[in-house]
């Protein structure tokens, strides 16, 4: 049976060696997520097994084949560079957090951090 | 009054459009069942009664003086709430997106208005469409109609509930892995994932964008086909859709089986529990006497579906959450600077499951990692689509489960990601491969619950699903009359 996707699903209670508390504390902070240390345990160890279970493509000899970005292989779809009709700007800001002068407002993006 | 109204939208379009009952009298009709059981079901983030009674009654007037209401007129539907509706919460299901109304409408939701339908409810979904049980919301769970203890799968088990107990004749959602066919499967509905591209995604909220399709939840196949000429075609406004016209499908359903070639998967990944099996033969049975040749098929690379999903999704989802950080949509946590306020807003705002994908996406995109994990799921995908385009050369579609089992219970599969993804092996390769697939009800399982056998066929092949499935469907039905003579 080809790649036993069914079967074989790895036990969730043993820490896998492809990656560490390290890497995915990485992790989170690139995907700006804050993790407990609690949720940092359990989430190295889900993402462990979820990576050993993975693993089965690992002996699949892979050289020559094309990669498969999307189904209709399209590439890039440009229109005439006409105006159109655009959303309405008071709507968008109006569900926006905060908005100030016609524009999103964020806090301060420098000088706190450092 | 309520024997007056028919259950099936193609019926309740022609019923409307007669003028032998009115749009109003069918939506009062299916808020009154909302009235009754959706305490227990939850099969709705937001009802829109008020809206709709609106709707329904602009519908009466254009029947009154004589125009045409459209193809769905007074037909009531409900939508997954990750589709936009301008000036009407869209959720998620997830905090992230606080009380944020979206500035437009998707163009699905414009297309069943065109079409003369009426909105009744945006509908619960595992948060931001990732899950197969419905469990994930930020707002709770959603129930199976047919039995209250169980899950109606998911993401879109809001959408396929509201079909089954009867809120709306119809409803749409959103699959990116198996998220319309499987929890149709789970709540005896069909359930229609269609060719990737061929129904517009613009305002349907990304979470995999070369996975993502839109498609129906029905009563019946010609509902899902009716549902479906509504809603598909080109929009230029979405840039990956097909430049074709909408599918026309209805025309095909009564070609029956014979001659068709119906491929069994002789190689298909172990997992289906015994029941599913069994209903799975009968189908083959059904087309086989109804004149189709029945033809093994080997699709090797079938069972690395799982694997290579779980990495694309998951990273292309890394990619499409990146836009929620409290700048423009909806809920903000207050911090000190603007990288805190992201930080604090997206931990605060996400529950966990769409962390978990996140931050695998994120790992498998990451340097050093992103040949080995996103890069060789990519090839894989590549396997799987050649395996099926050369089952499709001898075959015109392949029957598989929708689901491995029926509806589990709440709480089940919960702790264990793993078993929960497992849930989609059967759907997700449709997926990567872009073909469109769906689930037709084919009778019961284990403890009395509704059992989905799946069709697949070759992209752009819509129509010759529909043509074995609408056999399929003429199958289930001539039993029932069998056991009622």
């Amino acid at each position: 049976m080809a790649g036993g996707a069914v079967e074989g699903v790895d036990s969730l209670d043993r820490v896998s060696d492809r990656i560490s508390t390290a890497d995915v504390s990485k992790v989170a902070t690139l995907a700006r997520l804050t993790l407990t240390d609690d949720e940092l345990a359990t989430a190295t160890t889900e993402l462990g097994a979820m990576l050993d279970h993975f693993a089965e493509i690992d002996a699949l000899d892979l050289d020559g084949v094309e990669p498969m970005n999307n189904p209709t292989n399209l590439v890039n779809v440009m229109r005439d560079d006409v105006v159109g009709e655009t959303l309405d700007r008071d709507e968008v800001l109006a569900a926006a957090p905060m908005a100030e002068d016609d524009r999103f407002r964020v806090p301060p993006i420098i000088g706190l951090d450092d | 009054m309520s024997n007056e109204i028919p259950e099936q939208a193609t019926m309740i379009a022609e019923a409307v459009r007669f003028g032998t009952v009115s749009a109003s009298q069918v939506l009062e009709e299916h808020l009154a069942r909302i009235d009754t059981r959706e305490a227990e079901i939850h099969a709705f983030n937001l009802v829109l009664a008020d809206e709709a009674r609106e709707r329904a009654a602009e519908i009466d007037s254009i029947v009154a003086e004589g125009r045409d209401p459209g193809p769905l007129a007074g037909v009531p539907v409900a939508l997954k709430d990750n589709l936009c509706t301008r000036g009407i919460p869209t959720t998620c299901s997830s905090k992230i997106l606080g009380d944020w109304k979206p500035p437009y409408d998707a163009t699905v939701v414009k297309r069943l208005s065109e079409a003369g339908a009426v909105a009744v409810g945006k509908t619960n979904l595992d948060e931001f469409a990732m899950g197969s049980s419905t469990e994930n919301s930020a707002f709770g769970p959603t129930r199976n109609p047919h039995d209250t203890t169980r899950v109606p799968g998911g993401s879109s088990g809001g959408s396929a509930a509201a079909v089954a107990a009867g809120f709306a004749a119809i409803s749409l959602g959103s699959d990116t892995g198996g998220s319309i066919r499987q929890p149709a499967a789970l709540c005896g509905t069909v359930g229609v994932k269609p060719t990737y591209g061929a129904v517009s995604r613009l305002g349907l909220i990304a979470f995999g964008s070369s996975l993502d399709q839109i498609g129906p939840f029905t009563h019946t196949v010609d509902d899902a086909a009716l549902t479906l000429e509504a809603i598909s075609g080109h929009d230029p406004a979405d840039s990956t859709s097909i430049e074709r016209p909408p599918l026309d499908l209805r025309s095909k359903l009564m070609m029956g089986a014979a001659g068709l070639r119906v491929g069994r998967v002789t190689d298909l990944p172990a997992g289906a529990s015994p029941d599913v099996q069994q209903r799975l033969d009968e189908a083959f049975d059904a087309l086989a006497a109804a004149g189709a040749e029945i033809v093994d098929v080997e699709v090797p690379a079938f069972g690395y579906g799982l694997t290579a999903y779980y990495l694309i999704a998951p990273a292309e989802a890394s990619s499409n959450l990146a836009r929620f950080d409290g700048v423009r949509f909806g809920a903000r946590t207050s911090a000190p600077d603007t990288n805190q306020m992201y930080m604090a807003t997206r931990t605060d705002g996400f529950g966990a499951e769409v962390k978990r994908r996140i931050m695998l996406g994120t790992y498998a995109l990451s340097a050093g990692y992103q040949e080995a994990y996103y890069g060789r799921a990519q090839k894989v995908r590549r396997l799987i689509a050649n395996d099926f385009a050369a089952a499709y050369a001898n075959v015109d579609v392949i029957l598989t489960p929708a689901s491995p089992t029926v509806a589990f219970e709440v709480g089940d599969k919960a702790s264990d990601p793993l078993a929960m993804y497992l849930c989609d092996t059967y759907t997700i390769p449709s997926n990567l491969s872009g073909d469109p697939g769906m689930s037709v009800p084919f009778g019961t399982g284990d403890h009395g619950l509704p059992v989905g056998v799946q069709v697949l066929a070759p992209a752009l092949q819509d129509h010759t699903m529909f043509r074995a499935a609408a056999e399929l469907e003429r199958y289930v039905q001539s039993q029932q009359e069998g056991a009622l003579a």
